[in-house]
């Protein structure tokens, strides 16, 4: 495979906007990706879209050419990908393969999510139906409910306690409220933290992430090609989606996602690096619990030393692996088909050095993870400064 | 049918259909033949579980398996 670098991101803001729509976003972010690029509509030679459920959410099918022609990219192939939260993760892995084996030299990558038009049963509802809808969704699971289990037997196996999560959550609304982007720019305090309104058990609503619109993009092209366009490529250093059964209940142990264990194998093994090479990491931390898991699956901690390790300030701004300065799913935001793809620009822009009062010192080698329901689909990327 | 409590929840945010039912006890059941199930919790007749409690079916409700403690 030859080697694939990034040389635009572009992002809306991550919130409520009652008077956006869908596409107004995915547009957005599709051309201030292009501009950061230098990139016009015309060359784009395939735009794969990320969208978990615009058709439940807003009622809008055949999004990639809908969203693509507002662009004034047409007559390429414009394909939608959906894997629940992993969608624009899954998109931007499949766009990749296909730039690295040859197949199109310039091509857009976009995630979008419009949410907020639906009444929170609903969107509790509609994401439901990620998971298995003969079983875990048929007894009244609901996304929350299914990370609270998670949550439950890793603390009965492992000694993890409601601090550690709300640790999580305390140092990501930190870290979000020095995003202009983010969807919740407040800052919390460990008080606050423990005593939020209980959604599933242990799980209160500051464990969970946000329900969110927003929209994300990032042009690809061939490594070789990269300096026609940007003096700041970034290199895909190594990059894997795995696979496991959807319901929780299928999984021999639920405290671990062997999706993301093995996705990060393999894209550890692709990038010739290992974990402890990799110096900051935006997580799919949808609920605090699994930003702890992924810590664990990623391999910088070793199982069940999550929870401390986030404790004890590890993964904070200014700790010596920093996770989630973007503020991650639960102060960014989580418009789910858009999460992927948002990583890969937070990553990113860290790597150029333009991530503000946020910015890293360390920052040549980042890695992104996004995960797919209760870990069915999972996406881990390495990327690195080109030069 | 018969089993052990591996995982709970208590659910207070519920999906538009089960919002009437709300707070209600979820939990993942490991059967005695080693197969998981998801299952509800009957409250009313048997009370709230812990992991590693010993349930037991209760009753099929619209095709939802509610199991109580022993």
């Amino acid at each position: 495979m030859r080697p694939v670098a990034v040389i635009g991101i572009g992002k809306t803001a991550f919130g409520a906007f009652p008077d956006r729509d869908l596409r107004s976003l995915a547009v957005e972010a599709g051309l201030k990706c292009l501009e950061d690029a230098h990139v016009k509509p015309s060359q784009v030679e395939a735009f794969y879209l990320g969208n978990f459920a615009g058709p439940s959410f807003v009622g809008q099918n055949h999004l990639a050419p809908y969203i693509a022609g507002a662009m004034d990219i047409t007559g390429v192939p414009c394909t939608r990908f959906e894997a629940a939260c992993a969608s624009s993760g899954s998109a931007f892995f499949h766009a990749v393969s296909a730039v690295g084996a040859g197949l199109y030299d310039v091509v857009l990558v976009g995630g979008v999510e419009k949410m907020t038009s639906q009444p929170t049963p609903k969107v509790t509802e509609i994401l439901a139906g990620a998971g298995d809808m003969c079983g875990e969704g048929r007894a009244g699971a609901t996304f929350p409910a299914l990370f609270a289990m998670i949550a439950r037997r890793h603390m009965y196996q492992y000694g993890t306690t409601r601090e550690m999560l709300a640790a999580v959550a305390v140092k990501n609304h930190a870290n979000g409220a020095k995003n202009p982007q983010a969807h919740m720019r407040k800052v919390i305090t460990m008080e606050q933290a423990l005593g939020g309104k209980p959604i599933a058990d242990p799980l209160t609503v500051y464990d969970c992430s946000l329900i969110s619109d927003g929209a994300a993009a990032v042009l690809l092209v061939p490594l070789e090609r990269a300096t026609e366009f940007t003096d700041k490529p970034v290199r895909v250093l190594g990059i894997a989606q795995t696979s496991d059964q959807v319901a929780l209940d299928q999984k021999e142990d639920i405290t671990t996602f062997k999706a993301v264990k093995e996705a990060a194998q393999r894209a550890y093994k692709m990038a010739g690096v290992t974990a402890n090479d990799i110096q900051f990491a935006e997580v799919h931390g949808c609920f605090t619990i699994a930003e702890i898991v992924a810590s664990e699956d990623l391999g910088f901690v070793k199982k069940g030393e999550g929870g401390p390790y986030a404790l004890q300030g590890c993964t904070a701004l200014n700790g010596p692996r920093p996770i989630n300065t973007s503020g991650g799913l639960k102060s960014k935001g989580h418009p789910v088909g858009a999460t992927g793809v948002a990583q890969i620009c937070d990553v990113v822009a860290q790597i150029r050095g333009e991530a503000g009062e946020r910015q890293l010192q360390r920052h040549s080698i980042g890695l992104a993870q996004n995960l797919g329901g209760s870990g069915a689909t999972a996406v881990v990327t390495i990327l690195g400064a080109a030069a | 049918m018969s089993g052990t409590i591996y995982t709970e929840t208590l659910i207070y945010a519920a999906p538009e259909q089960f919002v009437n039912d709300a707070p209600y006890q979820l939990a993942i059941v490991t059967l005695e033949d080693g197969r998981r199930l998801t299952a509800r919790i009957a409250e009313k007749s048997g009370g709230r579980v812990q992991i590693g409690d010993k349930v037991e079916l209760a009753e099929y409700r619209d095709g939802i398996p509610f199991f109580r403690k022993v």
